[in-house]
């Protein structure tokens, strides 16, 4: 099943500067799993040491976040949007 | 929901002639009306930072006729500010931000009482400042003092407005914990210093942050008139290359450690520490394996062969460089057999934090004669060479 994987801006710099990829999977994990073999550097990013998703970034579905449905685990169909949320911090006061 | 601003007698305050005047837009929509005219009047918001977010929520919360407000920065205006943080214009350059900001609003509104803050907010300090403002409007730039906003909020059980921004993407939210999730429910942790690229290093679209700062000053609004529904448990994601809004649902963490069924903490913690900032200055890594530009200069002047290896990217590189090879940091990893590990390597970019990581990657794979150029083509450009553009 192909669903669409929306890259965030810190992030595209691991993906060949595209904003959305479309991936294989019928669970989230699935589609973290083939996005980080297409886009190696994108791992360390995602995944902390011990394979769990790291706590500054979010992942959901639609508008519903994987931690408040099955986490990796969470299905997905055609339809689904992936979102991939990193914390970011900036105000523009300093640069 | 509720007004906030209930509580201070709203009741009391009265407009004058001029005022009603001024605010007769208002006055109109019932929404409002003498009544939430009145309660602005009597309410008081704090800005945290007068940069990119802050001067447009302080501009409108300031016509708005918020009765005060409060700003804490302790910058002062430089030339790189102005595309974006329109509190400040090019007269002001060198000037604290905070002169600049209490003129801007008091020219717009001489109504509103200004109460500036000149300290660098940390955490023997916010809960003092803090308890005197119905709102917090976050408007920093970075982890520390997000951080200290939220959990200083989530203590004093107040309302924090925040805004967020990056390159072309923007993000909003109110976090109030009393009423639904604190930013520490979607994000418990910070990323690692040096895991996400920073504002110096991505850049910000100048008209961004006047998009989410304009978001916090009207969501401000709302949650002291308690009208509409404030980004309460939702997350505003904007992206200005596509034009387009999405939300996201926030749930409050019922293990969140500062607003949860059983918080840990109870009182504001060492913010650097917990984002894994060392104290003094952030490590810019080895002393050996640094070099200022007075040292480069005197190598390349004394005809020494020194490799020169830009990683900045090429639009940046079009606007001043020394001369260097240019292989963008990102790009690094699958160029690294272009570079002679046997010759001398200075590495440089603009401030010298994206330099400062490829020194890391190229020492990690084995190259010993790489230093990283300490404040990179800015030092360069302040230090050596006047002509340089700086940006």
């Amino acid at each position: 099943m192909a669903v669409k994987v929306m890259i965030p801006t810190p992030l595209r710099a691991f993906t060949d500067k595209k904003d959305a990829v479309i991936l294989e999977g019928k669970t989230v994990g699935e589609l973290l799993g083939r996005l980080t073999t297409q886009h190696a550097q994108l791992k360390k990013h995602l995944y902390a040491d011990n394979g769990t998703l790291r706590n500054f970034v979010n992942v959901y579905v639609n508008n519903e976040d994987i931690r408040y449905l099955k986490y990796e685990e969470t299905p997905v169909t055609e339809n689904d949007v992936v979102s991939i949320i990193p914390s970011i911090a900036g105000g523009g006061t300093a640069i | 929901m509720n007004s906030l601003s209930e509580t201070k007698d709203a009741s009391q305050v009265q407009l004058s002639r001029d005022e009603i005047k001024r605010y007769g837009r208002h006055l109109l929509m019932p929404e409002v009306g003498l009544e939430g005219q009145k309660k602005l009047k009597a309410s008081s918001v704090l800005l945290i930072g007068a940069g990119g977010l802050g001067s447009p929520a302080a501009l409108y919360l300031a016509a708005a006729g918020v009765g005060k407000i409060g700003v804490v920065d302790f910058d002062v205006v430089d030339h790189s500010n102005l595309q974006r943080q329109i509190l400040h214009g090019t007269a002001d350059i060198g000037r604290p931000k905070l002169q600049s900001a209490a003129e801007r609003i008091h020219s717009i509104n001489p109504y509103v009482v200004v109460d500036l803050h000149q300290v660098r907010l940390d955490s023997s300090n916010a809960l003092e400042i803090f308890k005197n403002y119905d709102v917090i409007v976050d408007g920093t730039d970075n982890f520390p003092t997000r951080y200290l906003v939220n959990d200083a909020c989530v203590l004093l059980h107040k309302p924090n407005v925040y805004g967020s921004i990056f390159r072309f993407e923007g993000q909003a939210s109110v976090f109030y914990a009393d009423k639904g999730p604190c930013y520490r429910c979607l994000y418990s942790e910070p990323p690692p210093p040096g895991l996400v690229p920073s504002c110096a290093e991505g850049g910000v679209f100048g008209v961004l942050p006047g998009i989410i700062g304009t978001v916090q000053a009207l969501e401000t609004i709302k949650v002291l008139l308690g009208i509409g529904n404030p980004l309460i448990g939702r997350l505003l994601l904007f992206d200005a290359l596509k034009m387009e809004f999405r939300e996201l649902k926030l749930r409050k963490n019922p293990d969140c450690p500062v607003c949860g069924t059983n918080p840990t903490i109870r009182e504001l913690i060492d913010y650097e520490a917990f984002c894994g900032i060392p104290p003094a200055m952030p490590a810019e890594g080895d002393a050996k394996l640094e070099i200022t530009v007075e040292e480069l200069k005197m190598k390349l002047d004394g005809g020494q062969d020194v490799f020169l290896l830009d990683v900045r990217e090429p639009h940046e590189y079009e606007i001043a460089n020394l001369g260097g090879t240019l292989i963008p940091l990102h790009d690094l990893p699958k160029r690294v057999n272009e570079l002679d590990s046997s010759h001398e390597i200075v590495v440089y970019c603009a401030t010298g934090i994206r330099s400062g990581k490829a020194v890391k990657f190229l020492t990690d794979v084995g190259f010993r004669k790489v230093k990283n150029l300490v404040g990179g083509i800015s030092a360069w450009a302040e230090k050596i060479d006047q002509t340089m553009l700086s940006y």
